[in-house]
């Protein structure tokens, strides 16, 4: 039984939509029919910090936070955030999908310590199975910057056992009338990935 | 119908449910969302409350009208309540009345990380404890039933992982059997006089040996045999990460962890062959299944401190732990002030005059961290201004220049003002910074008496917070604008000159206030790339927008940037600026 669910981390900046996200896919797994738990510290995250979300689903799903190293994709809003969370994911056969997107953290906008080179290459080495999305530009293609996370959902989405159905019936519960057709566009860009 | 609930928004719809008609609360991580969510149903009257004491009063009359009633907060709150909650516990209930109280191991957002099941023991009050969002639900609203069964106020205990965390609940129906709220009066069994005090006690001890009797039987407790060999006693979070990691292992599932249930504990003893008690924090448990003369194993394996995870149950057991690649050393990415943020100014200018900072709860509580370093001590809620005072009755008179409280407005209200109150009192030197940005900000933007607002979004009566101060006996009261350096300096510098109580306001908005006509974002700022000269001035606010752009030659070298989708106009780097080299764009 445990070995059906699926452990999916949703990483990045406080304030990049990260929880909206994460309740969108708790929301398309639910509707397929799964047993769903999401788990993530809110609080002073809120305030520019590293933000952690955890999605777990499956037949019977216990606990809400996955355990070290049982991660089955790592879904990265932001580069370093993204390197940051690797630990969780099982080495070498987790699935990497990132934004290519860096924000500097007060160290660095400080000029104390630099933001680290080399992270989609670091990336690369340690799973085979990476996707190096340009959220923002296909975003604005799809018609409004805001639907980055949405582009990365879509993406994220072939790698699931979610039918579409499922993903656009909770894009349009989740997401206001007014961004739901460029959201909407945003996630079929991302699933073409 | 199913929905995917936080634990704060099923408990929300259990009182919804269970025919709540008052919840009462003063915000706080992680029990805020709770009040935002009662807030949705109509049929419930929600407030903040200034204080966590004043949040329990409200539901306490609500309960003694007859009508059912909600408080929460999060654990440390339960401090400031526990005055009420010691003597409810006595009167006992009319309509039935739940008290949560959010715990935060591991201090997620927290100052402690004390067990509030301790509380439920102390105050003699019973305890439910739920281990998902489900059971948030469901607890809730039986918590309701039996607090008026019982005739006792129940409590239920939540923690991060259940508040924050998310799973399928399935919603049911408001109850509407309930009879209408009506006056009855009944003294002998709400006045708490030494008198009637002493015939309630007796009640109340007999009342908890019959709850224990009867969660034998109910349904909340839960014997599952699987394995006989490891038997554990669990509750709440903990049930889910032992379901997880030993899922052969027979469990003795607690939904009531006050009081005990000690017959079916003693029937599951007697089934497995190895008892293990596994609670994060104190051995609640534990310590009542030994004295029960029972052996078992607890806090021998599993830590008294932080929160448990798969991983550390893991380790307890001496189980293998999954590969995991190693962590990467990186820049940390710390929590802080926004882009804009009124507090920025007030700490720089606390760091250039080397005050002594007792500081408070809030969002500036993270001026303790570079570059502004302006933050010298933070116990609990209000404490600021009293330390303040505390410090100067020791130290020399040149010392006690330096001393500066620092407290928000909506803590100021919550306890901080009994100290001004002290300060003026007893005559203290120290002076107190108000930061009056109209918002309880760090739990996420709630109204306050001083906002203007009710939580239902009623226009509200704002309490005028100088005059509140010159009503307390403060003679020497300014208000300043945070966000001119030279006026915020100066001012504080004369007020901590002065041998006598002083309180310096603040009077900008929050940048994250989202109503129309409070905080007004200005033109965005620049730096003139020809003018800087790389001195760093501007970067020792600490501001979000701010970077530093290295000359990339590899010498020390650089230049400022500022993030115009970040920058809000406040002006204050300009102000740092000695080269002229910082605009607006206009």
């Amino acid at each position: 039984m445990k070995a059906q669910i699926k452990n999916i981390l949703l990483v990045g900046v406080g304030g990049q939509g990260i929880l909206l996200a994460s309740e969108i896919l708790s929301e398309a797994a639910m509707l397929a029919g799964f047993d769903v738990k999401k788990s993530e510290i809110h609080g002073m995250s809120q305030r520019g910090g590293s933000v952690v979300s955890h999605v777990r689903y499956g037949t019977e799903v216990f606990s809400p936070i996955v355990p070290e190293g049982e991660g089955d994709i790592l879904f990265g809003f932001e580069l370093m955030e993204t390197v940051r969370s690797l630990p969780l994911l099982k080495p070498g056969i987790g699935t990497v999908v990132a934004n290519d997107l860096r924000i500097s953290p007060p160290s660095v906008l400080m000029g104390q310590e630099v933001y680290p080179e080399g992270l989609t290459e670091h990336i690369k080495t340690l799973f085979a199975d990476f996707l190096l999305v340009d959220g923002q530009k296909m975003a604005t293609d799809a018609g409004n910057v805001r639907a980055a996370n949405t582009v990365l959902l879509g993406a994220v989405s072939r790698r699931l056992d979610i039918a579409e159905e499922y993903w656009l019936k909770a894009l349009e519960k989740m997401v206001p009338a007014k961004a739901l057709e460029v959201n909407k566009r945003a996630f079929q860009m991302g699933h073409m990935l | 119908m199913k929905e995917i609930l936080s634990g704060n928004e099923a408990i929300a719809r259990g009182a919804y449910e269970a025919g709540c008609l008052v919840a009462c609360a003063y915000p706080g991580t992680p029990s805020t969302e709770i009040l935002e969510n009662t807030l949705k149903y109509n049929e419930i009257n929600s407030s903040w409350a200034p204080n966590e004491k004043v949040a329990l009063e409200v539901a306490i009359g609500a309960s003694f009208g007859g009508g059912r009633a909600l408080c929460t907060m999060k654990h440390v709150g339960v401090n400031v309540a526990a005055d009420p909650l010691f003597t409810l516990s006595y009167t006992g209930v009319r309509g039935g009345l739940v008290l949560v109280a959010a715990d935060d191991p591991e201090m997620h957002s927290s100052q402690n990380e004390q067990d509030s099941r301790n509380y439920a023991r102390f105050a003699k009050v019973p305890m439910l404890e739920p281990s998902d969002s489900r059971e948030c639900k469901e607890f809730t609203r039986l918590a309701f039933e039996l607090s008026e069964q019982y005739d006792t106020p129940f409590m239920l205990r939540s923690s991060t992982r259940i508040s924050h965390g998310k799973s399928i609940v399935e919603l049911g129906e408001r109850v509407t059997d309930l009879p209408l709220p009506k006056l009855e009066k009944n003294p002998a069994k709400l006045v708490m006089l030494p008198g009637n005090a002493r015939v309630r006690h007796p009640l109340v001890e007999q009342n908890l040996v019959n709850l224990s009797k009867a969660a034998a039987t109910m349904p909340l407790n839960r014997l599952e045999i699987r394995d006989r060999s490891i038997g554990i006693i669990t509750a709440g979070i903990c049930y889910q990460y032992v379901r997880e990691v030993l899922p052969d292992a027979s469990t003795l599932k607690l939904g009531m962890v006050h009081p005990l249930p000690h017959d079916l504990i003693r029937e599951f003893a007697a089934q497995v062959d190895t008892l293990y008690v596994i609670e994060e924090l104190d051995p609640f448990i534990e310590d009542q299944v030994k004295a029960m003369g029972l052996t078992a194993i607890g806090k021998e394996i599993i830590s008294l401190c932080g929160e448990l995870t798969p991983g550390r149950l893991r380790s307890a057991f001496g189980l293998p732990q999954p590969a995991t690649i190693p962590v990467e050393q990186m820049p940390g990415r710390p929590p802080n002030m926004c882009p804009g943020c009124p507090h920025r100014g007030v700490f720089y200018a606390l760091n250039q005059l080397k005050a002594y900072v007792t500081g408070d709860i809030g969002c500036y509580t993270l001026a303790f961290m570079p570059p502004l370093s302006a933050m010298d001590t933070c116990v609990c809620m209000g404490a600021s201004i009293g330390m303040a005072t505390g410090v100067t009755k020791v130290v020399s008179d040149e010392e006690k220049k330096k001393i500066v409280a620092v407290i928000g407005d909506s803590t100021f209200l919550h306890t901080g003002m009994n100290g001004l109150m002290d300060m003026v009192y007893n005559n203290s030197p120290a002076t107190v910074i108000i930061l009056d940005n109209s918002i309880t900000a760090m739990t996420g933007r709630q109204d306050n008496p001083a906002s203007g607002f009710t939580l239902m979004d009623d226009p509200a009566h704002a309490i005028n917070i100088p005059l509140l101060c010159k009503a307390l006996g403060v003679k020497n009261i300014r208000v300043i604008n945070p966000l001119d350096l030279e006026e915020t300096k100066r001012v504080i510098s004369e007020e901590m000159e002065r041998p006598e109580p002083s309180v310096v306001i603040t009077n900008k908005p929050c940048v994250l206030i989202k109503r129309e006509d409070v905080f007004q974002k200005g033109p965005v700022y620049a730096v003139d790339t020809d003018k800087c000269t790389g001195c760093r001035a501007c970067l020792k606010i600490g501001c979000p927008a701010i970077e530093w752009l290295p000359a990339g030659d590899g010498s020390k070298k650089g230049k400022a940037r500022i993030d115009p989708l970040l920058c809000t106009g406040c002006d204050v780097c300009r102000q740092l600026c000695t080269f002229d080299a910082i605009g607006s764009k206009q």
